[in-house]
């Protein structure tokens, strides 16, 4: 069986705590990715997996097997550096088959294998190149192809598409889902680009200053984030967050404080069992917020600072009390720099996060 | 292609530095030209004053170096140069293949498993050749004495090892320090032994390193006069030394045989340099230029 497990690894550097007591399975055929701003801790984590970081504390197993005490060679597992890592001073050809010598295949083996994953990768044409020679769209597709070439148990991808433009981005990204995929393995991807991570996962582990902050589906980290961080790192744009004060149940939702507004909105049954008064902060993303034409209980009203066309959408800035607060409207709504609007969450769209930052309901 | 980027050359110079330049580069050029052209004079032109310049070219000069030969004008002389020539060319590669594997090895220690203080012993390791060789040269002399190795050719051999050594280790670090060490990570990754890491992947990277160590390493010990001066024998003689014995000796005014020494002895510096002038460049900026 082919499965990836953490168990609270632990990765220090002088007074640094890289990786704080990570905890994480992998199942078998499972794409998790890890994601998390830069220096989070996400590429240590990974290189402890493959071997080239030594555990502080705590236990990598993969296969249900411990394998801290193993160097990379003897792991089994095979990854993809951010850089590509290519060896310069082989060709293509020799680059996909450096992998396979550990394995003592015979040269027809080997040629055989290099031909399937050149043709799966669309690398014929470059196999007498040498790195240097690649664009870096090649290059990436040389480091999988040296990745997928030998069939290990698992694989770890640092960054996989970073160093792509955008475009190459988009199409890589679906070669690779579709590689993945194909290969059934448990597979980690270290990456900060959620784009990435949302569109590529099975799982999401969302990293900050070395602790995993959520594991969940990429919709359900989308949808239902634990915490604060969470949902401010997940999402373009950003979510709003509103300091709020309970003030009590209402008809259909729990009533607010916001600001020197009171408004009624819909959110989690259970919000409505804390204590009147309690601090919370409201989190409301700008693709769930509609303008209204006219006030209501449900609504808040906000002078408009700023507009951004972002193409189909527009991102209209709106400022009130002091607080920011961003709305995506469809492109068609006009609305004019320094006029007032009504701005209403759609249901069930409105988080609430208590004063320890950690979600309610 | 060549031609074409002398023109581009003199276009971006301009001609006033161009010409300036051939100046600078004929007057420093000119020692070494009188002793090529010297190398190709008979004796009567050799001596000749003022000297000549346009004279008909014999090779009668290097024949002497090899043979016993009989030269108008002068008894037959064995000159015994082409076992200096031998000895000159077996302790510069000797010791320069030797101080090139123990100074990669040891550099790409430094670089890679880098030990508490290795900023102290990559200092310790400079500081020897930091005084001048003449200082030491007593105690040395004594030391081979001692164990026996003076004379022979393992004493040389030995001691430029030791010259060229810290020259190797600090120039094939800076090589190894720019190399990627993600490229040596997948390596691993990739199944590889640390040794498989460092022949296949690191050292192929590093090959003009090797070949620019090799060169500064190469033109040391090819010139080195004052060591060879003391501790070789007879037998063991190189050439730089044998050149200074023959003056005033038999050879004394045989000005042309001399100069075809000479010549030989510039010549396999010359060719090497040349074959390896890009590597040197990137030798001596300390792999601060990028290709």
């Amino acid at each position: 069986m082919s499965t990836i497990s953490l168990r609270r690894l632990t990765k220090v550097f002088g007074d640094l705590v890289a990786v704080n007591a990570v905890d994480l399975d992998v199942g078998a055929g499972e794409v998790v990715c890890l994601l998390g701003p830069s220096g989070c801790g996400k590429t240590t984590t990974l290189r402890m997996v493959a071997g080239l970081e030594t555990a502080t504390a705590g236990d990598v197993l993969l296969g249900g097997r411990r394998v801290n005490h193993l160097p990379p060679r003897a792991r089994d597992v095979a990854m993809v550096f951010q850089f590509y890592a290519l060896y310069p001073t082989l060709t293509v050809g020799e680059n996909l088959a450096y992998p396979l010598h550990a394995d003592r295949l015979s040269a027809s083996e080997m040629s055989a294998r290099v031909a399937r994953v050149s043709t799966l990768l669309d690398l014929g044409g470059i196999l007498d190149r040498r790195p240097r020679q690649l664009s870096e769209g090649e290059k990436q597709r040389v480091a999988v192809g040296r990745a997928i070439i030998r069939d290990p148990s698992c694989f770890l991808f640092d960054e996989p598409l970073s160093r792509l433009d955008v475009q190459l981005r988009e199409t890589m990204r679906a070669q690779l889902k579709e590689v993945l995929q194909s290969l059934h393995k448990a597979t980690v991807i270290v990456t900060h680009d959620q784009l990435e991570a949302l569109a590529i996962a099975d799982r999401i582990a969302v990293m900050r200053k070395g602790v995993i902050e959520q594991v969940a589906t990429p919709h359900e980290v989308f949808a239902r984030p634990d915490n604060l961080f969470v949902a401010s790192f997940i999402g373009t744009p950003q979510m709003n967050f509103l300091p709020a004060v309970l003030i009590g149940a209402s008809d259909g939702g729990v009533r607010f404080r916001v600001g020197a507004q009171d408004a009624t909105l819909a959110v989690e049954p259970s919000v409505a069992r804390l204590a009147p008064g309690t601090p919370v902060t409201l989190g409301i993303r700008p693709r769930s917020l509609e303008l209204v034409p006219v006030a209501s209980a449900r609504s808040l009203a906000a002078r408009v600072d700023l507009i951004e066309p972002m193409g189909a959408e527009t991102l209209v800035h709106l400022v009130e009390g002091g607080h920011e607060l961003r709305v995506v409207v469809d492109h068609r709504v006009r609305v004019e720099v320094g006029s007032r609007v009504h701005v209403s969450p759609r249901p069930a769209q409105t988080h609430v996060f208590d004063a320890a930052e950690r979600r309610v309901g | 292609m060549r031609g074409g980027y002398r023109a581009r050359g003199v276009r971006q110079a301009g001609w006033s530095r161009t010409g300036l330049a051939a100046v600078v580069s004929f007057a420093y050029f000119f020692p070494v030209l009188w002793i090529v052209l010297t190398a190709f004079k008979t004796h009567n032109d050799a001596l000749a004053t003022p000297p000549k310049f346009i004279f008909p070219p014999t090779l009668e000069n290097f024949v002497a170096v090899f043979r016993r030969s009989y030269i108008k004008g002068f008894a037959a002389v064995d000159t015994g140069f082409d076992l200096f020539f031998f000895n000159s060319i077996f302790v510069s590669a000797a010791s320069v293949v030797l101080a090139l594997i123990i100074g990669t090895l040891a550099a790409y220690g430094f670089a890679r498993f880098p030990l508490r203080g290795t900023d102290t012993y990559l200092f310790i390791i400079l500081t020897t050749r930091m005084l001048p060789p003449i200082v030491v040269i007593i105690p040395i002399f004594l030391m081979l004495r001692v164990t026996g190795l003076s004379g022979g050719y393992s004493g040389v051999m030995l001691l430029y090892t030791a010259f060229n050594l810290p020259f190797a280790i600090w120039m094939m670090k800076s090589f190894f320090d720019e190399l990627s060490a993600d490229v040596e990570d997948a390596a691993r990754v990739d199944g590889s032994s640390e040794t498989r890491v460092f022949l296949k992947v690191s050292l192929p990277q590093v090959r003009a390193g090797l070949a620019a160590t090799a060169v500064f390493g190469l033109i040391l010990t090819w010139n080195e006069f004052l060591f060879a001066l003391l501790l070789t024998g007879v037998s063991t003689r190189t050439v730089p030394v044998a050149m200074a014995q023959t003056i005033g000796g038999d050879i004394g005014g045989r000005w042309g045989l001399l100069a075809a020494i000479e010549t030989l002895f510039l010549a396999p510096v010359i060719v090497v340099t040349f074959l390896l002038q890009h590597h040197l460049l990137r030798g001596v900026t300390f792999g601060t230029i990028k290709r």
